[in-house]
């Protein structure tokens, strides 16, 4: 009981502050990407469901990489003004599993009580 | 091109970014915009509207500041990264850390002062009492190589460290093949005078190697040469920097002066560094000087000690055992005055401060528990004051803080408070050590070498940092360790068991400290009331005693015109004005100095060398002695004014001279023999034993038979140029010295007074080492009580805040008030009780360590443990009334509301 308790509460707590963190970190997994680009890959791949605007997202990126989930970087290229990329760090790696899987259990449950299919 | 930035900055504005971080945040927001608005004109060609739709990002601006502010201002989390730099951010991390102790500190202050001033009297009294150990034990002393320097002494079979007859040292001096050099030295009384006003200068009888051994050089001129110190010699002197100040005004040619001392001219060449403080004598003489028949003699010793520098690579035992062959030498070829003699070599620095060592490390322990007590208080608070921060600690968690990095911030936080507090306990030492020496009622050895300096700069940094961690660690586990889910389900009220628990357990380990050193000083002070009972054999009240010496000239005048100035200046101090009695007193004076004499009994042989004769404390006295001193006649007669120079010796003993040697035989009658060759003396009279050796030590010491002979009877060759003088008043009140002194005078001029103290001074200077350790003892007992019972009240204040809404829904449900104070009283007491427990059993083994300081109690005395146990108890339950009270007057209506 005490766990399943416990279980809950966390999930509670990730609902309750939201998803955002996850999806900026997976969509930083594979290559790192500048700001404008992320909110641009959120929502095309929601179809418009998510929007970010700049007070939403770069607080949220920030906020990410002081904890030392993301990396920034400016880069120059050439003819170009830099942009500051951001990567994923180890640790940025390991939160990103645990989310998932978070997540994963929460969608489990809410299919088994609700019969919500996610797919 | 739209001029982004400057729609940024607009909305940024009153964030108060650094300007770097701004500059970077701009750009990369502007960027975003731009990125925006050129993707919209892509579809549509009309720039107005595309500049409109890209500036809708920054609608919600508001949004965007707040989101800015609360991650810009947070305080770093932990670097989980394990980038090249994390050294460097570890240590900004520090510094970071520090800056936020001291703001939360400074949001406190209240607290903070609470903390930093109890951790400053703990480390302060802790800085200054090993100042004081650093002084005496640790420093090395101010000798080149001092570990090469240790005093000589001839040992006899009761005494180790007698004095060495001169003859004695010459052949030491030769034969010996483990020092690099060695001197002898003896200090004597001069009556300088054609330098000001006739004056009683210390002096000291030195053989020429005497500054060459210690190593010192002269500040002006030159030490001593060889041959200065033989017989015949030109007479030379060396004086001391204030001595060259006092007289001289420190003028460069004082060298070549003349010195008048005792009617001698001597010269001075030279004048001895102000830093010299191991013979604190004035002028320093060649021993060849002293015109005493008795330096050539092996069986008189003379005071004179040796001190000796040892040759590198020699160790003390084999210096000992090289001494040891040439003292058994001279015992076959002196069988007479040499046989049964040995020696004795003691290290400088044992013989300096030998007797201090342990009497300091008591006290060091003893201050050490103070300090333990003030960690222990600042852990409590630190304890309360964290449940205040609870929900900061879990928001920090939270955001990802680490259980370290919380650690940290919590013990950088009590770290920051030790180390002010040692900062101002640094103050408070440097001010109050010597404040306090000059206070005291002892006199160190070395005092001059107590002081701040690195290794007492180290010891306070090195205790700070101790104290922080100490007091910090079990608040900072405690802090460290809630979540935010315990923080959640807890809702920020109501004390944790397991704080509380710790807050008990810190209690009981304060009233057990504090009880140990509460009985310890208990001990002290029964000890201190029973050497005060000690009946010395005397009346000390209103007795005074001081030194008198005739003229110099007086020394070339005939034994007759001595004694005749003698007898004047005895009758005109008896019949002067408010004095009851007065003596001259030579030999020994009961609890300031020693003289013996060797003897044996009338009717057996004569000891074939002085080492078999029996010894005893001799005393020359005035018939008017017995009066003055207050000390009882119980057998026969005390001396008369016919018992001088012409009348048949007589001689008077104490009870143990009386025991010991006649048993349970009549003495009165006897003759016993003295060594020094006058006629065999008869016992006419029996008084009371006098304490010679202390209040607290008597019976310690194996020579206690006395001897007093008559003053006047002395032989012509032996008539003192001065004496001591004992003396009784009608009344208390200050003694009148100047009246003394004006009779003394008007006899003649150059009659010098020195060292003039009462008899109740003379026995507080003797007890001086003991009030010391119990004066100190009794102030950190004191301050422990205090800090202790501070600390009870603080806990107990604390949890009856704490339990404010359980009280009152206890007294709204009808609970009699008497039940809340007895149910405060008891969680208080149970702590408290608990700590007296743990104290005795401390207390039991720990008192162990006073047992050489203890006189007349035991280290377990039944009385001073009970009586302690209950005076401790009794201000633990003062401490709790308080807070108790407060708990019975709690309004159920307000405790019920106030959440």
């Amino acid at each position: 009981m005490a766990t399943l308790h416990m279980e809950m509460t966390m999930l509670d707590r990730e609902v309750k502050r939201g998803s955002t963190e996850m999806l900026i970190l997976a969509l930083v997994e594979d290559r790192p990407r500048h700001g404008y680009e992320i909110a641009k890959l959120i929502e095309q791949r929601s179809e418009g469901v998510l929007q970010f605007h700049v007070a939403s997202l770069y607080p949220l990126l920030y906020r990410l990489e002081k904890r030392g989930l993301i990396k920034g970087r400016w880069v120059e290229k050439a003819g170009q003004r830099r942009r500051r990329f951001y990567k994923l760090t180890a640790a940025g790696q390991k939160i990103l599993a645990q989310q998932r899987q978070t997540w994963k259990d929460f969608f489990f449950a809410l299919d088994r009580v609700a019969g919500i299919n996610p797919v | 091109m739209p001029d982004w930035e400057v729609e940024i900055r607009q909305r940024m504005a009153g964030l108060e970014l650094s300007p770097p971080r701004e500059a970077e945040i701009v750009e990369e927001l502007a960027q975003h915009l731009e990125d925006r608005y050129e993707e919209l004109l892509a579809q549509k060609p009309a720039p107005a509207a595309a500049f409109q739709l890209a500036l809708a990002e920054l609608n919600e601006s508001e949004l965007l500041v707040r989101e800015l502010r609360r991650v810009e201002r947070r305080v770093a989390p932990e670097p989980i990264g394990l980038d090249a730099n994390r050294r460097t951010r570890m240590l900004s991390g520090v510094w970071q850390d520090f800056r936020y102790g001291g703001r939360s500190l400074r949001k406190n202050p209240g607290f903070s002062i609470v903390v930093v001033l109890t951790l400053a009297l703990g480390i302060g009294a802790n800085t200054a009492l090993f100042s004081v150990v650093n002084g005496v034990l640790l420093k090395p002393l101010p000798y080149p190589e001092p570990d090469q320097l240790v005093t000589m002494h001839q040992s006899k079979p009761n005494f180790d460290t007698g004095a060495i007859p001169y003859p004695n040292f010459r052949d030491l001096q030769k034969e010996n093949r483990t020092f690099s050099a060695m001197a002898i030295s003896r200090s004597a009384g001069f009556s300088l005078i054609g330098t000001g006003e006739a004056e009683r200068v210390n002096g000291r009888w030195i053989t020429a190697d005497f500054f060459t051994v210690l190593g010192i050089q002269p500040a002006l001129g030159r030490t001593f040469v060889a041959g200065e110190d033989e017989r015949g010699a030109v007479p030379v002197a060396l004086i001391s920097a204030s001595l060259w100040q006092r007289k001289f005004g420190s003028a460069q040619d004082v060298l070549g002066k003349a010195l008048t001392l005792d009617d001698k001219n001597y010269t001075i060449v030279g004048v001895l560094p102000a830093g010299f403080t191991l013979f604190t004598n004035d002028v320093f003489v060649p021993i060849g000087q002293w015109g005493n028949q008795a330096l050539q003699n092996r069986g008189v010793a003379l005071g004179l000690h040796g001190i000796g520098r040892i040759k590198p690579g020699i160790t003390v035992k084999q210096a000992q055992a090289d001494l040891d062959r040439v003292m058994q030498n001279l015992a076959v070829a002196y069988p007479d005055t040499n046989r049964n003699n040995g020696s004795k070599i003691v290290p400088l620095e044992e013989r300096l401060v030998g007797d201090i060592r342990s009497t300091l490390l008591m006290l060091l322990g003893a201050v050490g528990f103070v300090l333990l007590i003030a960690c222990v208080n600042v852990s409590n608070l630190l304890l309360a004051r964290s449940a205040g921060r609870t929900r900061e600690f879990a928001l920090r968690a939270a955001l990802g803080a680490g259980r370290w990095r919380l650690l940290r911030q919590s013990l950088t936080e009590s770290l920051l408070l030790a180390l002010t507090g040692g900062g101002l306990g640094l103050l408070i030492a440097g001010w109050g050590t010597h404040a306090a020496l000059r206070v005291l009622p002892t006199t160190l050895p070395r005092a001059e070498d107590i002081g701040l300096d690195a290794r007492v700069l180290f010891f306070t940094f090195a205790i700070s940092l101790l104290t922080g961690i100490l007091s910090g660690l079990a608040p900072a586990l405690k802090s460290s360790q809630w979540g935010l889910a315990e923080t959640l389900k807890e809702g920020g009220r109501g004390a944790s068991s397991g704080r509380v628990r710790a807050q008990g357990i810190f209690v009981a380990v304060e009233m057990a400290l504090a009880l140990v050193l509460l009985i310890g000083a208990g001990l002290m002070i029964r000890s201190m009331a029973a050497v005060w009972n000690v009946d010395p054999g005397f009346r000390p009240d209103n007795v005074l005693t001081f030194g008198l010496s005739l003229p110099p000239s007086m020394r070339t005048s005939s034994p007759a015109a001595i004694r005749t100035t003698l007898r004047e200046l005895s009758d005109r101090l008896n019949s002067t004005p408010g004095v009851r009695a007065a003596s001259f007193s030579e030999g020994a004076a009961p609890l300031q100095s020693e003289d013996d004499v060797f003897f044996w009994l009338d009717g057996q042989p004569k000891p074939a060398s002085q080492s078999e004769m029996h010894m005893a404390l001799v005393y020359e006295v005035e018939p008017r002695y017995l009066t003055a001193m207050g000390i009882a006649l119980k057998q026969g007669r005390f001396f008369t004014n016919q018992d001088d120079e012409r009348s048949v010796p007589v001689a008077v003993i104490d009870e143990v001279f009386a025991h010991k040697y006649f048993g349970a035989e009549d003495p009165l009658g006897k003759r016993i023999h003295l060594a020094d060759g006058r006629d065999p003396s008869q016992i006419v009279g029996v008084v009371r034993h006098v304490e010679q050796w202390g209040l607290d030590s008597g019976s310690s010491e194996s020579l206690q038979a006395q001897l007093y002979l008559p003053f006047r009877a002395s032989a012509d060759d032996r008539l003192p140029a001065g004496a001591g003088v004992v003396m009784s008043l009608d009344e208390s009140g200050p003694p009148p010295f100047d009246s003394i002194r004006q009779v003394v005078q008007s006899q003649n001029s150059q009659n010098v007074i020195f060292r003039p103290q009462t008899m109740n001074e003379v026995i507080a200077s003797t007890l001086a080492s003991r009030r010391f350790s119990m004066i100190l003892l009794e102030a950190f007992a004191v301050v422990a009580l205090l800090l202790a019972s501070v600390g009870l009240y603080g806990v107990i204040s604390y949890l009856v805040g704490q339990r404010t809404h359980e009280l009152g829904i206890r007294l709204a449900l009808g609970a009699p008030r008497r039940n809340v104070l007895s149910l405060v009283l008891g969680q208080g007491m149970k702590m408290a009780l608990a700590g007296v427990a743990l104290g005795l059993i401390a207390a039991l083994g720990l008192t162990r360590l006073l047992a050489t300081m203890l006189f007349g109690v035991s280290t377990t005395d039944a009385p001073t443990f009970a009586v302690i146990s209950l005076l401790l108890t009794t201000v633990a339950l003062l401490a709790c009334l308080l807070p108790a009270l407060r708990a019975t007057r709690v309004d159920p209506l307000v405790a019920l509301r106030y959440e």
